[in-house]
C-alpha cells in the first residue's frame, strides 16, 4: 500500500486540521507506511470472529433523573477564549455547517 | 525524617504525628527545586495546593482519624483534572486551561491524605512512548540525563525515580506505564480496564486508557491501587466488583504459582545483555517456587496493527472537541470552519496530528469496516488467546520492554517508536491487569551507568490481588530496585 | 386534494422527522436540569460543556419515556440498543460528536394513527424512534434578520445542550399538509398524555422536518425531495407544506427538475429559501460509543412498560367517536386535554348522555375555565355535578336560564345541582295552567306588542317569552310559556303559518 491510498487532505478536512502542503506530504508518507504496517490485519481469519463492543462487558449502566449541581458561570465563562456576556462568543458561521 | 521512605512508611509516620504533612510537603517541594531543573519531571507545581492540603491531613490526624495515604507526596500526570490547576496535556492547545473540577481517581487520593505535589510531564495528550512528544517541556531519565524517561507518563515516572515524589499517578492505554517504569527502574501497574475510573482523566482513547500508580515497591503500588479503585457512578465503564484489599495480603513466594511464558516472546531477539537480564528473572521466578509454562499468543504480533488502528480512531473522536470554542487556545480566522482549523493546527503537536488523521481515516465512510471493524475483531482474537493462555497459567512474564531507554531522538520514525510497545499493547486490548518491576540493569556503551529493565506481569481480568501478590514476592525476592540507585543529579543551574 | 402537472396526476409523498425534547428532570448524560427559558449557560456541567475529561452517563427514565412513546404506537423494542458517536463540527456541540443511535434504535416501526377533522381516518408508519442529546443553541449577531447568512458571529448558549431528545423518523405515508397536521397532533397529544414530553414547537421541545417530493399517481420511484425545516408551529408546517408543493409542482410544470437540497421556512416571507450548506455530504463516522454501555432490555420490562401506558389519547378518541357519538372536532378536543377527557368520561359515564355532557364540558364550563384561569377538574364542579346538571337539564326540570345561573354558582361554590334545586326550588314551573296565569298577565300588560304580534311582526314573540321568565323570576319553562303565549294570541284565528 503507497501513501496515495489515504488521502492525507481530505482526511485533514475531516478532521478540520489545516495542514501545509509539506506537511501534506510528510504524514502521507509516514500514514503510509503505518498503513502498510497494519496490513498485516489482513491475514487474519476474522470471517466468524465478532468485533470487540466493550472490554469489560456491562449492559444497562445508567443513572436515575436526579439533578446535581451545575458549574458556576464565571468559572466557566472566563475559560472560553472569547465571550459576550452570558454567551460564549464564536466567529461567524457560514452555511448550515461549519 | 527519610524522604525517601515509601508511602505505608510515611502515612505511618504522620498518623503517629511523628512528622507532620506539612513538613513532609515543605520538604519534598525543596528537594523538587534542587533536582527538577535537571530532570524536568514537572510541568508545574502546586505549592499553595499541597500546603492547603497537608494542613487538613494534619488536622484531620489531629483529630483521630487515620488516614492510608496520610502526607503521602503524590505526582500527578498533567492529563488528569484537578479542580484549581493548569492541567494541559503538554499541549500547546490547553496551555493556560485550569480545571474546573477534580477527577475521581485523585480524589479519592487526597480524600485518603495523599498531597498534591504538582503536575508531571507526559508526551502529548498521552501519545508517545518516549515523552519527547511534549510539546510544554522535556524530561530525562535519572538513570541518564541524555536518555529518554519512556512515554507516555515519562513525567511521573522520573518524578519518582529522581525522589521527587513518592508515588505517582499515570496513564497507561498501549503500555504508557509500564515501558517507562521500566526505563526508569520504578514499579507501575495498571488496572484491569474498568476498575479506575477514567472521569477526570482527559481522554486519548477510550477503550484502552486506565489510571494506574507508580511507587518504588509493589505494596506502595498495591496501596494507591485500592484507594483509587471501585465503581464510580460518574463514569459508566467502571465496573461494579468489589475492590478486594490487597496491599495487607502480598504473599512472599511462588510456590504452587504457573508463571507463563509467552513462545511468540522469545528471548533470542534480544541484546545479549538484556537477554541475560530476563533470563535470571525468570529462573528466579522458578527459585522462588514457580512452575514455568510455555504459553502461545498467536495474534500477539498483530497487536499493533490493531492497537494503532483502534487508539487513533477514538482519539480521533475524543480529540475534536478542542476546537477554540470553548477553551483552550483559539487561533481566530474569518469564520467558525477556518478557526477550527487554523486552531488545531497551531495547537497539536506531529504526533497527535497524525494519530488523528489516520484515525480519522479508519472511521471514514468506506473504509470503517476495512480498518476499524477489523481491528475490533482481531482484538476479539487477542482476548481469546489470552484467555486459553490463563487456562494453563495464573500470571504471563515476559520484558515489559526489549531494550533499556534510549537516546533523545534514537527513533524519529514513528512507526520504531510504536514497536517500543510491543510487549505491553497486547495486554491492554485484552483488558488485563498488567505491571512492570524492576529486574535488573544492563550498561550499555555510551551509556552514563547502569540502565533498569523491568519484567512484565499480566494477570488474568480482575486478578489485581493475585498479581500484585506475585511482583511483591518477586521483588522481596531480587531486590532489584536496591541494587542500583540513579547517578547524582546535578543541581539547579542559576536562580531558581 | 387532487394534483394535476401537465394533466397528469400528481401525488405528494412526505416523511417527517421529529426531534421532541423529553420531559425530563435532567440532561440525558449529566445531571444538570432540563428546563427551558433559564439563565444563559446556568444549567451546565464538564460533561455537558464537553471538558476534557468528561464522561456521560444515560438517564434511565429518557430512555424509558422512548421506549414508552414507542410502545404507545405499537413499535418493537429491540432487546439490544446501543448508542453511536455521530462525529461533526460545530459550535454548538460541544464535543464536536453526538451521542445518537446510528443502526439499533430503541424502537422500530410502529403505526401513528390520525383523524382529520372531517373525520376522515388515516395512518402513517413509524420507521424507528432513537434517542439523542440536544445542541447549544446559538444566537447570530450583526445580521439584519438574526440569521447566520450577513451575521459578524455568533452566541452560544449551552444550556440546552445535552437535553434528551428523541428522534422519531416516519415513513413517507403522509399525502397532504392536513395528514401532516393530524399526525403531528396525535404525536403531541400522545406525548402529551404519557409524560413523555410537553410537545410545545414555540419553546423547542418539539421541532420537524418536512421531506416532500412530487411523483405521478401510480408511480412507484419517488421524485426528487426536498427537506424543510424551520416551522414554529403546526400551522406553520402546513403553510411550508402547501407552500413547497406549489413551488414543486411550478418547476415540473416548466418542465423543470428539483433539486434535492434543504429549505427553509420564512414565515414573515410566507415562503421557503434555500439553506446554504458545504458542498459535501457529511461523513459522520459513525462508531459505537465506547464511554457507554449497551441497553438491553428484557421481555417483562417491555411488558411492565406496555402495561404501564393506559388508554392511549388515540384510542380514547376513537372510542368518543364510535361509542359515545361525538364529533371528530369534539373528540379530538377531549383527547388533546387528558384531565378534561377523564372528566368527561366520568361524567359521561353517570349521566348517561353523552352529548349533553360534552356540550355542556366544552361549552360553558370551558368557556368559564378560559375566563377564570382554572381547568375544570380545580373548579368547583365535579363529574357527578355534571352528570347531575345533564340530568335536570334533559329531564326539563330546570331550563336553559336556571341551568346556566347553577354553573356559575357550582363552578365557584362546589356542591350538588340536584340538592340546590330542591333546597332552593328551582324547578322550573311547566304547569300550564300556572303559566297561563302569567301568560294573561303579561298580554295584558302589554297591548301595544299584542297589536304589533297580530299586525304581523312575530318577532316580539322572545320580548313577550322574556317578560314571562321575567316574571316568574325565571322558573317558567320558556317553550311552555311560548306556546301558550301563542296559543292565546294565535286563538282567535284558525292555525296558520307564522309569517316573518
Amino acid at each position: 500500500m503507497a501513501s496515495g491510498d489515504i488521502d492525507v487532505a481530505y482526511v485533514a478536512k475531516l478532521a478540520r486540521l489545516a495542514l501545509t502542503p509539506a506537511e501534506v506530504e510528510r504524514f502521507g508518507a509516514q500514514l503510509g507506511a503505518l498503513l502498510d504496517h497494519v496490513a498485516v490485519l489482513e491475514r487474519l481469519p476474522v470471517a466468524d470472529v465478532a468485533a470487540t463492543a466493550q472490554v469489560i462487558p456491562q449492559t444497562n449502566v445508567m443513572r436515575d433523573d436526579v439533578p446535581r449541581p451545575s458549574l458556576d458561570r464565571e468559572t466557566v465563562l472566563q475559560a472560553a477564549p472569547k465571550r459576550e456576556g452570558a454567551y460564549f462568543r464564536v466567529p461567524r458561521i457560514i452555511g448550515e455547517d461549519a | 525524617m527519610n524522604l525517601d521512605a515509601t508511602a505505608v512508611a510515611i502515612a505511618a509516620a504522620v498518623n503517629a504525628r511523628d512528622v507532620s504533612a506539612v513538613e513532609v510537603a515543605t520538604a519534598m517541594h525543596a528537594r523538587i527545586a534542587e533536582r527538577d531543573g535537571a530532570v524536568g519531571a514537572y510541568l508545574a507545581t502546586t505549592g499553595e495546593l499541597a500546603l492547603a492540603h497537608a494542613q487538613l491531613v494534619d488536622a484531620r490526624v489531629k483529630a483521630g482519624e487515620r488516614l492510608p495515604l496520610a502526607g503521602v507526596p503524590l505526582a500527578l500526570k498533567d492529563n488528569m483534572c484537578v479542580a484549581g490547576t493548569p492541567t494541559t496535556c503538554a499541549s500547546k492547545i490547553l496551555a493556560g486551561w485550569v480545571a474546573p473540577y477534580t477527577a475521581t481517581a485523585v480524589q479519592r487520593l487526597l480524600d485518603a491524605g495523599a498531597l498534591p505535589l504538582g503536575k508531571t510531564n507526559l508526551d502529548e495528550f498521552a501519545m508517545g512512548s518516549s515523552c519527547e512528544n511534549s510539546a510544554l517541556g522535556k524530561t530525562a531519565n535519572p538513570w541518564d540525563l541524555g536518555r529518554v524517561p519512556g512515554g507516555s507518563s515519562g513525567g511521573s515516572v522520573a518524578a519518582v525515580a529522581a525522589g521527587e515524589a513518592t508515588v505517582a499517578l499515570g496513564s497507561d492505554t498501549g503500555g504508557s506505564i509500564r515501558e517507562p517504569a521500566a526505563f526508569c527502574g520504578v514499579v507501575g501497574f495498571k488496572p484491569t480496564y474498568g476498575r479506575v475510573s477514567r472521569y477526570g482523566l482527559i481522554a486519548f482513547a477510550s477503550s484502552l486508557d486506565q489510571i494506574g500508580p507508580i511507587a518504588h515497591t509493589v505494596e506502595d503500588a498495591a496501596l494507591v491501587y485500592e484507594l483509587m479503585a471501585g465503581r464510580d457512578p460518574m463514569d459508566a465503564t467502571t465496573v461494579d466488583r468489589p475492590v478486594e484489599a490487597v496491599s495487607n495480603a502480598l504473599r512472599e513466594d511462588l510456590a504452587g504459582v504457573r508463571i507463563g511464558i509467552v513462545r511468540e516472546f522469545g528471548l533470542g531477539e534480544l541484546e545479549p545483555a538484556v537477554r541475560d537480564v530476563y533470563e535470571r528473572a525468570y529462573a528466579d521466578l522458578e527459585r522462588l517456587g514457580a512452575e514455568l509454562v510455555e504459553v502461545a499468543l498467536p495474534t500477539a504480533d498483530f497487536g499493533i496493527a490493531t492497537y494503532y488502528l483502534i487508539a487513533p480512531a477514538e482519539c480521533s473522536s475524543n480529540l475534536a472537541r478542542f476546537d477554540g470554542m470553548r477553551y483552550g487556545l483559539r487561533v481566530e480566522a474569518a469564520d467558525v470552519g477556518a478557526t477550527y482549523e487554523a486552531t488545531r493546527a497551531a495547537g497539536f503537536g506531529d504526533e497527535v496530528k497524525r494519530r488523528i488523521l489516520i484515525g480519522t481515516y479508519a472511521l471514514s465512510s468506506g473504509y470503517y469496516d476495512a480498518y476499524y471493524v477489523r481491528a475490533q475483531k482481531a482484538r476479539t482474537l487477542i482476548a481469546a488467546d489470552f484467555a486459553k493462555a490463563f487456562s494453563a497459567c495464573d500470571a504471563i512474564a515476559c520484558p515489559a520492554a526489549a531494550s533499556p531507554a534510549f537516546a533523545f531522538d534514537a527513533k524519529t520514525d514513528p512507526v520504531s517508536m510504536y514497536l517500543m510497545d510491543y510487549y505491553t499493547i497486547p495486554m491492554s486490548l485484552a483488558g488485563l491487569p498488567s505491571l512492570s518491576v524492576p529486574c535488573g540493569y544492563v550498561t550499555p556503551p555510551g551509556a552514563a551507568g547502569p540502565l533498569p529493565l523491568g519484567l512484565e506481569l499480566s494477570g488474568p481480568l480482575f486478578a489485581e490481588r493475585a498479581l500484585l501478590g506475585f511482583a511483591h514476592a518477586y521483588e522481596r525476592a531480587t531486590r532489584h530496585a536496591e541494587l542500583q540507585s540513579i547517578p547524582a543529579l546535578p543541581g539547579p543551574v542559576g536562580a531558581r | 386534494m387532487s394534483l394535476s402537472i401537465g394533466g397528469v396526476p400528481y401525488e405528494v409523498v412526505m416523511g417527517i422527522e421529529c426531534h421532541v425534547e423529553l420531559k425530563t428532570a435532567t440532561k440525558m448524560f449529566c445531571g444538570c436540569r432540563n428546563v427551558f427559558g433559564a439563565e444563559p449557560n446556568t444549567n451546565v456541567c464538564p460533561v455537558c460543556l464537553g471538558l476534557p475529561g468528561a464522561l456521560p452517563v444515560p438517564n434511565r427514565l429518557a430512555i424509558e419515556l422512548v421506549v414508552k412513546a414507542g410502545l404507545a404506537f405499537g413499535a418493537e423494542i429491540p432487546a439490544f440498543s446501543k448508542f453511536d458517536r455521530k462525529n461533526y463540527f460545530y459550535p454548538d456541540m460541544p464535543k464536536d460528536y453526538q451521542i445518537s443511535q446510528f443502526d439499533t434504535p430503541l424502537t422500530q416501526g410502529g403505526v401513528v394513527p390520525f383523524r382529520l377533522d372531517d373525520g376522515t381516518e388515516g395512518s402513517c408508519r413509524l420507521t424507528r424512534i432513537h434517542l439523542e442529546e440536544d445542541t447549544g443553541k446559538s444566537s447570530h449577531a450583526g445580521s439584519r434578520d438574526g440569521r447566520i447568512a450577513g451575521s459578524t458571529h455568533s452566541l452560544v448558549d449551552f444550556n440546552r445542550a445535552g437535553v434528551p431528545l428523541m428522534e422519531c423518523v416516519s415513513e413517507p405515508d403522509i399525502r397532504t399538509a392536513a395528514e401532516a397536521v393530524a399526525y403531528l397532533e396525535t404525536l403531541k397529544r400522545t406525548f402529551v398524555a404519557l409524560g413523555v414530553s410537553d410537545v410545545k414547537m414555540e419553546e423547542g421541545s418539539l421541532r420537524c422536518d418536512v421531506n416532500l417530493s412530487l411523483r405521478p399517481v401510480g408511480a412507484t420511484e419517488y421524485g426528487t425531495k426536498t427537506e424543510i425545516k424551520n416551522m414554529n408551529s403546526f400551522r406553520s408546517v402546513a403553510r411550508a407544506i402547501e407552500s413547497e408543493i406549489a413551488r414543486q409542482a411550478g418547476i415540473l410544470a416548466a418542465g423543470g427538475r428539483i433539486v434535492q437540497e434543504t429549505r427553509g421556512w420564512d414565515e414573515a416571507a410566507g415562503d421557503t429559501h434555500p439553506m446554504r450548506s458545504k458542498e459535501q455530504a457529511h461523513d459522520y463516522r459513525y462508531f459505537p460509543d465506547p464511554d457507554l454501555t449497551p441497553i438491553e432490555f428484557a421481555p417483562t420490562e417491555v411488558t411492565r412498560m406496555r402495561e404501564s401506558l393506559g388508554v392511549l389519547p388515540h384510542a380514547r378518541l376513537e372510542r368518543f367517536i364510535a361509542r359515545d357519538g361525538l364529533s371528530v372536532v369534539q373528540a379530538q378536543q377531549l383527547a388533546d386535554n387528558h384531565a378534561l377527557a377523564v372528566f368527561y368520561e366520568a361524567a359521561a359515564e353517570r349521566s348517561g348522555k353523552p352529548q349533553a355532557t360534552v356540550n355542556f364540558l366544552l361549552g360553558d364550563l370551558s368557556r368559564l375555565a378560559n375566563e377564570t384561569g382554572t381547568p375544570v377538574a380545580s373548579s368547583g364542579f365535579s363529574p357527578d355535578a355534571l352528570a347531575e346538571l345533564v340530568a335536570l337539564t334533559d329531564s326539563g326540570t330546570i331550563n336553559s336560564k336556571t341551568a346556566k345561573d347553577l354553573i356559575e354558582r357550582v363552578w365557584r361554590d362546589g356542591g350538588s345541582p340536584r340538592e340546590i334545586v330542591a333546597a332552593e326550588g328551582l324547578g322550573q314551573v311547566s304547569d300550564s295552567s300556572a303559566i297561563d296565569a302569567l301568560v294573561h298577565e303579561i298580554l295584558a300588560a302589554n297591548e301595544k306588542t299584542v297589536a304589533d304580534f297580530r299586525a304581523g311582526k312575530t318577532k316580539v314573540m322572545g320580548f313577550l317569552v322574556g317578560q314571562v321568565m321575567k316574571q316568574s323570576r325565571g322558573k317558567a319553562n320558556p317553550q311552555v310559556a311560548e306556546e301558550r303565549l301563542r296559543a292565546v294570541l294565535e286563538g282567535a284565528e284558525p292555525a296558520s303559518q307564522v309569517r316573518g
